[in-house]
């Protein structure tokens, strides 16, 4: 069995590892393990991520967050507007040495949208696609469609040969209650090669030597060492044990950052934090429901002192926000992001005028596993809504209770964070959220609200390829959801990783993603 | 006996079932597991067809009874999160789990009988009573609070122990154990005292109780009358006959240390059983958690059985249910 056989190779390593402990070894102290070892197997960021760094996509970031070509050198729009014609990287191998071609693409292109694939949606425009020569292929769309190399950037490449000498040319099926050998075994293109893995204790990566690009970094490989317990996971940074950790914990900071070998990196999410309203005939309670008016979803917003929420719930660490997606967003303007007046009385005065009946009661739904700090801030703003005389009533509970909750509208106002991953565009959240809820779009428009003039915009940016034109159709659509306060948007949340001083370099990126193939280690 | 065997087998089976249907029953209010395993851009069509696909839109009744009915020849299903066979994923786990409650229970009964012993013989002296006070300490702390408190002296002031993990690990055959690497041993250290803590208490109160009995009787005072030194009387003779007790009750408690490693496990991120259950739980991973619970509450049906077996054997009446229903009555 393939299992024990990888364990045999773990125990071996180790040894191999101690023997060699002068080198490089980065040891990253994550907050929970990755689900799998394949990507395409379970819906999840964080899995996607690190195994970014076995497997590339056809274009990856940069370390401003800007596509670069990656596996593809070159790509072109073909005349009928809806065939991408990519240029493939010469030369790369995999981890087995097996060959780099166009059939690799095609083969991986056809498994993330197979039917039983959690990731589909991560290429929704995607149609076919085609073997030109060894070196190029063309994907077809289902329409004009500008985002695709955005999507790209998360869509892994695996080996043709590789999947088919094991039977993983489709991706897990729990439902058919079969396993798959992509969970236990990897083989990319990437930096970095996987050597073992043992589910939550350790999964063990060395450095890719036959790498096509030139390394940036320094690792002779790094250990992801998952530690749940953030109080564990802060003492294995303090004595050491761990040299990097992506989730350093708010309340320990000070603490970490007084201790003399490590280091903080302290920056803010992409992630916009929001309030969403519900535009049902009624509210959970079976009440009429006000929410519905905009004059009652501003004189709400009014009442929310964000600037009491930014100092005491988030210790100053976050970033108030105007707009309901991050500066650093394609789509983003400035004037987005004008803040609102904290005026209690004047919210107060809003509310009799429409007509909301003193002590209204509704359900404000938050979780519990959710965003940084969400309990306390939902608190906070709980009581201030009591303030303008109405009775919210909190409900706090875990994602996988509250989420039924969510699209099955039995509940009201709710909290959403949205970092417009994977595809770091505006259209993201415009797209799933702001959208009406119909086919593809709207998925995550809990509130049940439609604005057809919006539709207009966010179908029109999502067919023009001019960037330019895209981009002014999106500030367009986000100009609406600002001005009917469709979500109100909070703040961006903060991030915080912390290094030990063996670590020399760790880029901090905004979507809270590392990436070690540019760490450097003393 | 024949038909107490059967009778018992019996009653272990509906226990089994009783413990499946109540976990199902609990399912229901875990959430839906469908949210955890898709991505942000799933649709609502996709979400709904990986419903389908995985049974959930069936009552809980089809579920429980599908369950039982896989479960009954060995089939367990495959993990919603870590797309495993979810019996090779509680094989790989159970050794952890394993050799961490017998540290423990070692540790427990090594620092136990001689504390016991000592608070027993010394009776009113200040480290008998300093011992009792620390003993209940012991018993009330939280084992994450004991845990964290290692953590913190013995790895991060110290630097002596890791803080979290198992260390290397050696595999027998399918069972990996981590006794015999050096930084395997180091691992056991910490979370084995952290899950004995309560043991040790129980098992020191437990001989002083004893011992304070058997202190009192005859053949102790007449081999104190023939001048065998007194540690030869404690140590040998007085305790040797304590012992009985403690031996059953730590056996008993093995299913008790497997059910509560969780929390210890949590802590210092033991690959064990416990931890799997516990990210099951966070994942909504139902084919996991029910076949933990199943697992868990068969070893405490077993050992509880062995326990009647023993005891029926030993004791004849016990065999007669009627009897002992009577003898209850009256």
């Amino acid at each position: 069995m393939n299992l024990r056989k990888i364990l045999f190779a773990s125990a071996a390593l180790a040894a191999l590892a101690g023997a060699a402990h002068a080198e490089n070894l980065l040891k990253w102290g994550a907050n929970r393990d990755i689900g799998s070892l394949d990507p395409y197997s379970y819906g999840d960021s964080f899995t996607i991520n690190v195994l970014n760094h076995v497997y590339e996509g056809l274009v990856r970031y940069n370390r401003d967050l800007k596509i670069e070509p990656a596996l593809a050198t070159s790509w072109e729009i073909l005349d009928d507007k809806i065939t991408w014609r990519f240029k493939l990287r010469e030369g790369v191998k995999f981890h087995n040495g097996n060959p780099f071609t166009a059939d690799d693409v095609v083969a991986s292109l056809t498994r993330v949208s197979d039917p039983a694939s959690p990731l589909k949606g991560n290429l929704p425009a995607y149609v076919s696609s085609k073997v030109v020569d060894d070196h190029t292929v063309d994907i077809t769309l289902n329409g004009t469609y500008p985002l695709l190399l955005n999507d790209l950037t998360n869509i892994h490449i695996f080996d043709k040969e590789w999947m088919t000498e094991h039977d993983a040319l489709k991706p897990t099926d729990i439902g058919a209650n079969v396993e798959g050998y992509a969970t236990y075994n990897a083989n990319g293109t990437g930096p970095f090669s996987v050597v073992s893995r043992q589910p939550d204790a350790k999964t063990v990566f060395a450095r890719n030597p036959d790498w096509w690009d030139t390394p940036q970094h320094n690792l002779d490989g790094f250990e992801l060492l998952p530690v749940n317990s953030a109080a564990t996971r802060v003492a294995a940074l303090l004595s050491g044990e761990i040299s990097f950790t992506n989730d350093a914990p708010v309340q320990d900071l000070p603490r970490l950052e007084a201790a003399p070998n490590v280091n903080v990196l302290e920056g803010v999410d992409l992630r916009t934090v929001m309030v969403g309203f519900p535009f049902r005939d009624k509210l959970s309670t079976g009440a009429d429901n006000p929410f519905g008016n905009v004059k009652v979803r501003e004189a709400l917003y009014k009442a929310i002192d964000l600037e009491l929420i930014h100092k005491k719930v988030m210790r100053g660490k976050s970033r108030i926000a105007g707009a309901t997606v991050a500066p650093a967003i394609p789509g983003y303007v400035p004037e987005l992001d004008e803040l609102p007046k904290y005026d209690p009385e004047a919210a107060k005065a809003m509310l009799a005028e429409a007509g909301v009946p003193e002590g209204l009661e509704f359900e404000l739904n938050c979780l519990s596993d959710g965003l940084v700090n969400e309990e306390q801030f939902c608190q906070a703003i709980a009581s201030m809504w009591a303030r303008i005389g109405l009775k919210p009533k909190l409900d706090v509970a875990p994602r996988a209770v509250q989420t039924p909750k969510r699209t099955g509208g039995t509940t009201d106002i709710y909290i959403l964070g949205w970092a417009t991953l994977p595809m770091l565009d505006a259209y993201s959240p415009l797209l799933q959220i702001f959208h009406t809820k119909e086919g593809n779009s709207g998925v995550f428009n809990w509130g049940g609200w439609s604005f057809p003039e919006l539709d207009k915009l966010v179908q029109a940016a999502g067919s023009e390829l001019d960037t330019a034109k895209r981009l002014a159709l999106e500030t367009e659509a986000l100009g609406i959801v600002k001005k009917e306060h469709i979500m109100v948007p909070l703040h961006q949340q903060p991030m915080a990783w912390a290094v030990t001083d063996a670590v020399s370099e760790m880029p901090l990126f905004p979507d809270n993603k590392p990436r070690l193939w540019f760490a450097r280690m003393k | 006996m024949l038909a107490f065997l059967i009778k018992r087998t019996a009653n272990a089976i509906f226990v089994m079932l009783a413990v499946a249907f109540l976990a199902f029953v609990i399912f229901r209010f875990f959430g839906d597991p469908v949210e955890m395993m898709v991505n942000e851009q799933a649709t609502q069509a996709d979400r709904a067809e990986l419903r389908e696909r995985l049974g959930l839109n069936d009552g809980f009744l089809t579920q429980y009874a599908r369950f039982v009915t896989n479960a009954a020849q060995g089939d367990f299903g495959i993990s919603y999160r870590n797309q495993q066979d979810v019996m090779v994923l509680l094989k790989e786990r159970f050794p952890a789990t394993f050799e961490l409650v017998l540290v423990a229970t070692v540790i427990s009964l090594v620092v136990g009988i001689p504390l016991g012993v000592v608070t027993a013989v010394h009776r009113n002296s200040r480290l008998a009573n300093m011992l009792q006070i620390s003993s209940i300490i012991g018993i009330s702390l939280p084992s994450f609070v004991v845990g964290i408190m290692l953590i913190l002296l013995f790895s991060v002031s110290l630097g002596w122990l890791p803080a979290f993990g198992r260390g290397d690990t050696v595999n027998i055959g399918w069972w990996s154990t981590g006794l015999l690497t050096p930084s395997g041993r180091m691992a056991l250290i910490l979370p084995g005292i952290a899950l004995s803590i309560f043991q040790i208490t129980m098992v020191m109160r437990l001989v002083r109780a004893e011992m304070l009995e058997t202190l009192r009787t005859d053949y102790v005072k007449f081999a104190r009358a023939r001048g065998i030194p007194a540690a030869r009387v404690h140590w040998r003779h007085a305790l040797r006959n304590c012992l009985m007790p403690v031996i059953t009750l730590t056996g008993m408690q093995i299913g008790n240390l497997i059910a509560f490693a969780l929390v210890t496990e949590t802590v210092f991120q033991w690959p064990g059983m416990g931890m799997l259950f516990i990210q099951a739980v966070t994942f909504v991973d139902i084919p996991v958690m029910a076949a933990y619970l199943m697992l868990v509450s068969l070893i405490f049906v077993v050992l509880n059985t062995i326990v009647d077996f023993t005891y029926a054997w030993v004791d004849p009446r016990l065999r007669d249910d009627t009897a002992r229903a009577g003898g209850a009555n009256g």
